[in-house]
């Protein structure tokens, strides 16, 4: 097998496993559905977005949880926030945590709240990581001359 | 990919279905990404999107005599949410056809947007299968 198939197996199977594995969902197959010759950076472009807000939102959400007397009102609203940015590119097991975060905030249940802070923390760094080893594949396909892959 | 507190707008050349005419969508959004991606799906069907950040910006642009085909209204916004700048667009006559975009699934809430004058209301982000019948919707009546 040359270089570049055996890249594009490596891609379709490690994209495969995303989707088996939770990390990704049908969203994320939408969005690459839209990036065209026009737009060929559109998927980073559009995760990219979601890493930096991400980073702030984790960010707001350890103050807020950190203050003496908890804003659960604030708390929700910055959930809130995360479940809508990660359900948007398909970080489906993010997005299932910040479900059980708001139940949380809503019982006002501050423990409850920490420990979905850590799993949501755990979460988004395990498919940022995903995604970054995702796009290089692409980039090392894309530099031995091959096309990337869609799983239609 | 930093849209400011001023409107924006982009064609596509190559949209997947070409609409007759030069139809125009506001989109009206505070989620940087959900911009890029209800933007991108509408620029597929060749339509002229401009987006603003928040429901005052919107009703703003209409009152300065712009005009859009149709309005993208997020729900949740800063300075001025999507239901408030939807029953002020009403009032001022805008007759453009105003969808209602919203993350909560309350069946209460989005008859409430609803309520304050929208054509359509649907979940976030949307779906190609979505914007396809908006703008099919679109076509037929506007």
């Amino acid at each position: 097998m040359d270089v570049v198939s055996q890249l594009q197996r490596q891609f379709l199977d490690f994209t495969t496993s995303l989707y088996r594995e939770g990390f990704l969902d049908d969203q994320f197959v939408q969005l690459q559905k839209l990036q065209d010759e026009s737009n060929p950076e559109f998927v980073i472009e559009v995760v990219s977005l979601f890493f930096e807000d991400s980073e702030k939102l984790l960010n707001n959400l350890s103050t807020a949880l950190q203050q003496h007397i908890v804003d659960y009102k604030q708390v929700d609203a910055l959930v809130h926030q995360f479940k809508g940015s990660s359900s948007s590119i398909g970080a489906q097991r993010v997005k299932n945590v910040c479900v059980s975060f708001r139940n949380y905030c809503e019982e006002k249940n501050v423990e409850g709240c920490f420990r979905c802070l850590q799993q949501v923390k755990h979460e988004y760094h395990l498919v940022k990581s995903r995604l970054d080893a995702l796009f290089k594949l692409e980039q090392q396909i894309l530099a031995a001359g091959g096309s990337v892959p869609m799983i239609a | 990919m930093v849209f400011g507190t001023g409107s924006s707008s982009t064609k596509s050349t190559k949209g997947v279905e070409e609409v007759g005419g030069n139809l125009s969508v506001l989109i009206v959004d505070d989620d940087p990404i959900i911009l890029r991606i209800h933007r991108m799906m509408l620029n597929k069907f060749g339509l002229v999107t401009h987006v603003v950040e928040n429901g005052k910006e919107a009703v703003d642009l209409f009152r300065s005599g712009s005009c859009f085909d149709m309005v993208l209204m997020d729900m949740e916004m800063p300075i001025m949410d999507g239901p408030k700048a939807t029953q002020e667009l009403r009032a001022m006559g805008v007759n453009s056809m105003i969808v209602g975009v919203t993350s909560r699934g309350l069946e209460s809430e989005k008859q409430s947007f609803m309520g304050a004058g929208l054509n359509r209301c649907h979940e976030k982000p949307l779906t190609t299968d979505i914007v396809t019948s908006l703008v099919q919707e679109l076509i037929k009546h506007y």
